[in-house]
């Protein structure tokens, strides 16, 4: 429950649009801001072209620091939009994460919601 | 005069909404292109190239002239690209990543100097009658054009580089002889199984 009003209250937009992006209100009120974090975008976009990613993978392609991509992953992960499994490799444990089916569904209303943001300002 | 300070701060001007939004778009962009290497690497297309590689290995070996021996090589290189590049094509329409973008012109653009000095030793070699050493050179550019091409793609690629690196250099200071064996190990045996790995593991 707590989990949910977390998840409601990220994609609940913040503060009033200014005048000039008012043609885009609509749009906005839909935001995914779970994943519309940059490091939290990168994770789901990196994930969307590989079939699994490990951690130090995912570290060195968003250039973020442990703590910062463990938090974010994890956000992403109770969202329901990534999976994460552990595993051995050799004696080093290995952490690979997968994007599941309600991960790339999120990841294509956020793109599709970014072209209507465009095309609502250019229209507005 | 007092000191007069607004009650809000002053905000800088806001960020319009669409800009914002064409650069999430093409973070998103750049990341997946990041991210997905070079996926459009045929895997079976480099099996096609092995076999049709250890062919050419078995007819070149069985020509008395150097002239024969250089045109059987050169025709499997001719087929060699067109295999090439009907697989890369193919493999990058049916994945819908488009061929000429990000890591795909970065693998051709590195992978191209290496084949035009290729081209240029061979005729200097032949010329100058060596031809001993074309088979050594032939493995070595192209082992190196592999890697540094394959830095932007998936692992497996610059690792085959290295083996046609390690294979180029043992045959440039191997009896002139060997050279099919050498070029048939390469072209063909390596081909073959980096081509298999990359199939199963990375599709196609």
């Amino acid at each position: 429950m707590a989990k949910q009003g977390a998840l409601r209250s990220e994609r609940e937009p913040k503060g009033i649009p200014s005048r000039r992006n008012r043609a885009a209100e609509t749009p906005a009120r839909d935001l995914n801001r779970l994943i519309h974090e940059r490091t939290r975008l990168g994770i789901i976009s990196a994930l969307a072209v590989n079939s699994s990613l490990t951690f130090g993978e995912l570290k060195d392609l968003l250039r973020a620091s442990d703590g910062n991509l463990s938090v974010h992953a994890r956000k992403l992960e109770d969202a329901g939009y990534i999976t994460c499994s552990k595993s051995f490799a050799g004696r080093l444990p290995k952490t690979e994460y997968r994007l599941s089916a309600a991960g790339r569904k999120a990841l294509e209303r956020y793109l599709d919601h970014m072209e209507s943001l465009i095309r609502a300002t250019r229209e507005g | 005069m007092p000191n007069v300070k607004p009650i809000r701060p002053v905000e800088a001007a806001p960020i319009a909404l669409d800009a914002h939004a064409r650069d999430n778009l093409r973070y998103i962009r750049e990341t997946m292109e990041r991210a997905a290497s070079f996926t459009a690497v045929p895997g079976w297309g480099g099996v096609a190239l092995g076999i049709t590689a250890l062919g050419a290995a078995a007819v070149a070996n069985r020509q008395d002239s150097p002239q024969l021996w250089l045109v059987t090589w050169l025709a499997e290189a001719a087929v060699a690209i067109g295999i090439a590049g009907w697989t890369t094509l193919s493999k990058a329409r049916a994945a819908g990543v488009p061929l000429l973008s990000g890591p795909g012109r970065k693998f051709v653009l590195s992978f191209l100097p290496s084949v035009f000095v290729a081209g240029l030793l061979t005729v200097v070699l032949f010329r100058a009658d060596f031809t001993g050493a074309i088979p050594g050179m032939w493995l070595l550019l192209y082992g190196a054009g592999v890697m540094t091409g394959g830095a932007f793609s998936i692992r497996v690629v610059p690792l085959m580089g290295l083996c046609f690196l390690v294979l180029g250099a043992v045959a440039l200071f191997s009896p002139a002889a060997w050279g099919d064996g050498f070029l048939a190990a390469g072209f063909g045996g390596l081909h073959i199984i980096f081509g298999a790995v990359i199939a199963r593991r990375f599709g196609g």
